[in-house]
């Protein structure tokens, strides 16, 4: 194809995005676009996969019959939500094996918030309540993305979160009417995951750098500031509601701008944890890399069963 | 038992043990189950193993929750499920094994749903209205349990020489709790004979011709085996329940008479 020809095709891209239309698989896509959303959806698809171990970790603990089996079902849809997203991911032209590939050896990231550790079963509750309910805020901007695959994911995977989110705040509720001991529980773990719960927005705005193309295909129809201004607005009066106090001793409403003030995140901490350097990122991989390398005799055994089965039929037909 | 119908104490208590007997089966599997999230081969078999610990589960606060009505006092399916003593806790020895691979994991389930699915098919049939409900429900669960761990047996038999090794060697490992799925306590005889409870000496031969037959499609040894061990009915288990106690019921135990 000469350039002049490409030019045009990118030019008529960036028209049908402009116009709100969907991309689809088959249809002709910049490859810059195609890789960063491979980059995107697979970290997403990573992301719910990583994040089943510190909620997987309190099945087993879990205070009563009813909570586990809600624990259960919500582990359960994230691992249905990391199906959906690696499917959707590989009609970019990558196969699963190779997003676990990525994975496994750090080229592929996945959300940092799951590399800090679930101690109590209050953790539960915040996870729900405040991971949650960023990503809801996250996903939602996603429903509309210009990539028809990611877009459908979303819509679907936004009413389950949504759920969860409900969930997490009423173990949270459930937690702020108990007993002082309950309510300690409680008041801890919004002390240890609302930073890094702020910080599952990424970088501000000024320090990142792939704002400005993603807003313009769409990728992100919001800046990670605004998401998270709209995170802070929405969840610091459900915190007051349920009697807990944000860790935050400048947060203030703000009058004139009608939204909260808040204090400045640790920055330092957030590139640690990115970098691989979190409390928990050692962990949770060793934990990924042990469930892949030693569930391969099984993937194995599944393949070599599937041919003899093949060769079967096809023996019988002639 | 059909409303209105009185029980008498020594009644109440057999139904109440008879109906322990059969729940604790589901919740300690489903423990072990659950012990698997996030650990599995494949996101596939991932899923899976947690949608038959949640079957499990919801199977259990349907036995316990009618079990704590037959009580009759102020104690909650939680209760029944996280505060119990190690000896009295009546699953069998089978279910309470460990995770030790994914073979141990698949013959496991499937030895116990082959039982599983017999046992249900009757209990369905319980005077019990209230069994006879539950049953009727889960067998719908139970009947898709068999079929993933049937198909899988298969799979790991069939499958690669090493798959094949160590499913064998699960099945054979496991084969001498198999036994005790078919022993019955005073309570289910007296269960039985008011119609209520599944007579699961009846069970056994059927039992083993259908294992027989998917170990012989997964090219698997039907293990030759005349020594069997059992006791979980009488509350004697092997010294692997201990430890899934002690973290199904760490928080009961730890923040004890508090709402979650």
């Amino acid at each position: 194809m000469s350039e002049e020809q490409i030019k045009s095709l990118e030019n008529q891209f960036e028209a049908r995005i402009a116009r709100d239309e969907k991309i689809e698989p088959k249809d002709w896509m910049p490859e810059k676009y195609r890789q960063t959303h491979i980059r995107q959806m697979s970290q997403h698809a990573h992301s719910e996969i990583i994040g089943m171990l510190p909620e997987g970790n309190w099945i087993t603990r879990a205070p009563s019959l009813r909570r586990k089996v809600a624990l259960l079902a919500k582990v359960q849809d994230e691992g249905g939500h990391g199906l959906y997203l690696y499917s959707a991911a590989e009609t970019l032209g990558i196969s699963r094996d190779e997003m676990f590939e990525q994975l496994h050896t750090g080229k592929a990231k996945y959300s940092s918030i799951f590399n800090y550790p679930a101690l109590t079963w209050a953790d539960m509750g915040a996870i729900g309540w405040l991971v949650d309910g960023a990503a809801i805020i996250n996903q939602v901007a996603l429903c509309g993305t210009s990539y028809g695959p990611y877009a459908r994911a979303m819509v679907r995977i936004c009413k389950e979160e949504s759920f969860h989110q409900r969930q997490g705040y009423e173990i949270m509720l459930k937690l702020s009417q108990g007993t002082q001991e309950q309510r300690d529980m409680a008041q801890d773990a919004l002390n240890r995951f609302w930073w890094p719960a702020l910080m599952m927005f990424g970088p501000k705005d000024e320090d990142s750098p792939h704002t400005a193309q993603s807003m313009k295909w769409k990728l992100k129809r919001k800046t990670n500031d605004d998401l998270r201004q709209q995170f802070i607005d929405q969840t610091v009066p459900q915190a007051e509601l349920i009697g807990l106090t944000v860790p935050d001793p400048d947060l203030k409403w703000n009058e004139e701008r009608q939204s909260y003030d808040f204090g400045e995140i640790d920055w330092d901490e957030f590139w640690q944890v990115v970098k691989g350097h979190g409390p928990c990122n050692k962990e949770r991989m060793a934990a990924r890399v042990n469930a892949w390398e030693g569930g391969a005799w099984v993937r194995d055994a599944a393949m070599a069963y599937a041919e003899k089965q093949q060769e079967r039929k096809t023996k019988q037909v002639s | 038992m059909k409303a209105g119908i009185p029980l008498n104490e020594t009644m109440k208590n057999n139904l109440y043990k008879y109906i322990l007997g059969i729940a604790d089966n589901s919740l300690i599997l489903g423990q072990r189950m659950g012990e698997l999230c996030g650990h599995g081969p494949s996101l596939e078999t991932d899923i899976a193993c947690t949608n038959l610990s949640l079957d499990l589960f919801g199977q259990v606060r349907s036995y316990y929750q009618y079990a704590a009505k037959i009580a009759g006092d102020d104690r909650t399916e939680d209760d029944i499920a996280m505060l119990r003593k190690e000896r009295d806790y009546l699953n069998v020895l089978l279910v309470e094994q460990p995770n030790r691979d994914f073979a141990y994991v698949i013959g496991r389930q499937f030895l116990f749903d082959v039982y599983h699915h017999l046992f249900l098919m009757e209990l369905q049939k319980s005077k019990d209205l209230t069994l006879a409900a539950i049953a009727n429900k889960s067998i719908k669960e139970v009947s898709y349990h068999l079929r993933f761990s049937t198909d899988w047996v298969k799979r790991l038999g069939d499958g690669t020489e090493e798959s094949h090794t160590r499913m064998q060697e699960a099945i054979d490992q496991l084969w001498t709790y198999t036994d005790e799925l078919f022993h019955q306590t005073e309570a289910d005889k007296e269960m039985v004979s008011e119609g209520i409870g599944v007579d699961v000496t009846k069970l056994k031969e059927e039992y083993y011709n259908k294992v027989a037959e998917v170990l012989a499609e997964a090219t698997l040894q039907v293990p030759d085996l005349k020594y069997f061990q059992k006791g979980g009915k009488q509350g004697i288990h092997t010294e692997h329940l201990g430890y899934l106690l002690a973290e199904l019921q760490y928080m009961q135990r730890a923040y004890p008479n508090m709402e979650w």
